[in-house]
């Protein structure tokens, strides 16, 4: 079966054969590569989900104080709640079990100046322990630390597009900078994987923040980091728990859904990965739909390729070619044409997934890819499947009396 | 050669069933040039197919070169087709993407003729026909006649005990009949078994014997002298 002469003949057969050999091998090899890409799109959808929250931790909850909307427990409704120093510590009292550390962060705008250049910025003041829960990642000179916080130093560290826009390429470090108005030294650089906005903050010690504003203790969101240890049911059964803590504490109604808000990045986190598995469920589906349609696609032709051939199966059984011989002839022709095609068509969708890197980036898709193994398991597949349907009507054919199949014009 | 003992055959027409051959009782020697004659539906293409092994018999016996054809499967039939038959059709029957030549070694190819030997002999056998010149031309670049004398190469090419023509000169002018003929009769001169299905009385005067078939049964069978095809062809 597997003689030179044998495949001698099937070459000549293909080579002589141009229009079906190209039409049963472009159906393969399209099927494979809609597949290969489609399948790489939906992996391209994860991977678009998974770097959105990349960038920050995902132990995390973030709580913003809110408007009452209930009265409760002699409290009217419309009442704004108010975070301050005391809740921070209260928490870390009351679920030391739990936490990993805390930071609390204000927020406000400011006008930066540095000689010549200002502009508008973010200020967040923060307690060291805010470097994890954003994973700023710093550059140059050190993030704010302990001592800062006690000390109420008026320290800065400042996002990377900070430092380009007001030192160019001067080095900040132990330079002073005006923020609204009081002087500040810069003591660190930093950047953030989530992009460029993340990268025009401006830290501080909230300590600093809080003595400026007539040393008052208020803080406007609390950020808690968890273990990580205690998993997304641990998370949840914190989550729960920290609210009903926070309620009891400032007297909000445990019905009232805008006195305080958690913003559980690991729930959201989980539903948006769930989101994009069954957007790649869906994606799976189609593809394997078009590897559907490449196998009955494949089996129309062998159909059409075994008809046309009726006369020329009937000449050359009248001239002795065995069933067997026939069967291997239309089945080892069309196993070469879908394997050639079929890894083709994988390898062209590969490339295409390779060269799309992050161009699709704002249709949702980063780095496509498809893993070889799946690739190949779909070629192999839609061979075997290409054989099988090429199979039956072989047969068919080989089991035709002679004298029918010359009789067919 | 050739013995065949109340042979029967019938085709079944829907319900009813056409009795084709009733009782034919037939035997060819080595050597002989024999026309099978009889108008259309007489039962002579049927007679051919069933002593090609392209079609089975109902009843009686068959047997070639003393080997009785009886319950042959599709492959046993194959390998006896390819080692005892020639065939000669009306349509030719060349492979259109094949040349002359390949179309010549095909049979060998089933022989599991090695490819050099294989195009040798073909290229010899086209010679034979005096086609050597159109070795690598596809089957849509001869004419008629050259189309039948490829044909007659590549039954040839297997050196069959018997070969089976089927209305050779069918689809061919006279002259080119002829010359056909001709071809068909030197095969003969040289030892070759030969039956010609036909229904023009000038092709079966060219035999060496003649077989009448009507409504399924011989009626006559005679040996004639040989009208030469050569006389016709300059």
């Amino acid at each position: 079966m597997f003689s030179r002469d044998n495949w001698k003949e099937i070459f000549d057969t293909i080579k002589k054969n141009k229009l079906r050999t190209f039409l049963s091998g472009f159906t393969v090899a399209l099927g494979i590569f809609i597949f290969v890409v489609l399948f790489g799109f939906g992996n391209g959808l994860i991977n678009t989900f998974d770097d959105f929250f990349g960038d920050d931790a995902t132990n995390v909850f973030f709580i913003f104080p809110g408007k009452t909307t209930k009265p409760y427990k002699g409290y009217k409704s419309n009442r704004q709640i108010e975070f301050d120093n005391s809740d921070l510590a209260d928490i870390e009292k009351n679920f030391t079990m739990f936490l990993e550390y805390t930071t609390p962060r204000i927020t406000r705008g400011a006008l930066v100046k540095y000689n010549n250049e200002s502009n508008n910025y973010t200020t967040r003041a923060v307690a060291p322990a805010h470097q994890y829960a954003e994973k700023t990642i710093v550059m140059k000179g050190r993030f704010l630390n302990q001592e800062d916080i006690k000390n109420k130093t008026k320290y800065a560290v400042i996002g990377r597009l900070v430092e380009k826009d007001l030192f160019g390429t001067k080095n900040p470090i132990g330079e002073y900078i005006d923020i609204g108005g009081s002087a500040y030294m810069v003591i660190g650089v930093f950047q953030d994987e989530g992009g460029d906005n993340e990268e025009r903050y401006i830290y501080i010690p909230y300590t600093t923040r809080q003595l400026i504003e007539k040393n008052t203790d208020k803080i406007d969101q609390i950020i808690v980091g968890f273990r990580p240890e205690i998993g997304y049911v641990g998370a949840m059964a914190f989550d729960k728990s920290l609210d009903r803590f926070i309620r009891d504490k400032k007297n909000i109604s445990p019905e009232d859904q805008s006195g305080i808000f958690i913003r559980n990045v690991a729930d959201q986190l989980k539903q948006n990965q769930q989101f994009a598995r069954v957007l790649q469920i869906i994606v799976a589906f189609v593809a394997f739909g078009t590897i559907i349609a490449g196998i009955i696609g494949i089996s129309n032709i062998m159909v059409f390729v075994v008809k046309e051939r009726t006369k020329e199966l009937g000449i050359r059984k009248a001239l002795g070619a065995t069933p067997r011989s026939v069967i291997s002839t239309i089945l080892l022709e069309s196993v070469f044409i879908t394997t050639f095609s079929g890894f083709t068509g994988m390898l062209a969708g590969i490339a295409l997934l390779s060269s799309m890197g992050e161009k699709l980036e704002d249709f949702f898709i980063t780095n496509p890819f498809i893993d070889l193994g799946t690739a190949i398991f779909a070629t192999f597949i839609l061979i075997l499947f290409g054989a099988i349907a090429g199979y039956i009507p072989a047969k068919r054919a080989a089991n035709i009396k002679p004298i029918v199949a010359l009789r067919d014009e | 050669m050739i013995e065949i003992k109340d042979l029967h055959k019938s085709y079944k027409m829907g319900k009813n069933s056409l009795h084709v051959l009733k009782g034919i009782n037939f035997s060819v020697e080595e050597g002989e040039l024999v026309a099978i004659m009889g108008s259309s539906g007489s039962g002579k293409s049927t007679l051919l197919n069933i002593l090609g092994m392209l079609d089975v018999l109902d009843e009686g016996s068959y047997s070639l070169d003393k080997v009785p054809i009886i319950n042959l499967n599709e492959t046993k039939a194959a390998q006896y087709r390819n080692k005892f038959l020639g065939f000669v059709f009306q349509s030719f029957n060349l492979i259109n993407y094949k040349t002359a030549l390949e179309n010549v070694a095909l049979p060998l190819y089933y022989q599991r003729v090695g490819r050099k030997e294989r195009n040798i002999k073909a290229l010899k056998y086209l010679e034979q026909v005096g086609l050597k010149e159109w070795a690598t031309h596809l089957p849509n670049e001869l004419s008629g006649g050259q189309k039948q004398r490829v044909a007659i190469a590549r039954a040839m090419a297997a050196e069959p005990k018997v070969l089976l023509a089927d209305e050779p000169t069918g689809a061919l002018d006279s002259k080119t009949s002829y010359e056909v003929m001709d071809l068909i009769q030197k095969i003969n001169d040289s030892g070759n078994t030969i039956l010609i299905v036909t229904h023009e009385p000038d092709i079966a005067n060219m035999c060496k014997r003649v077989v009448h078939l009507k409504d399924g049964v011989i009626v006559e069978d005679k040996k004639i002298t040989q009208v030469r095809a050569s006389q016709y062809v300059q």
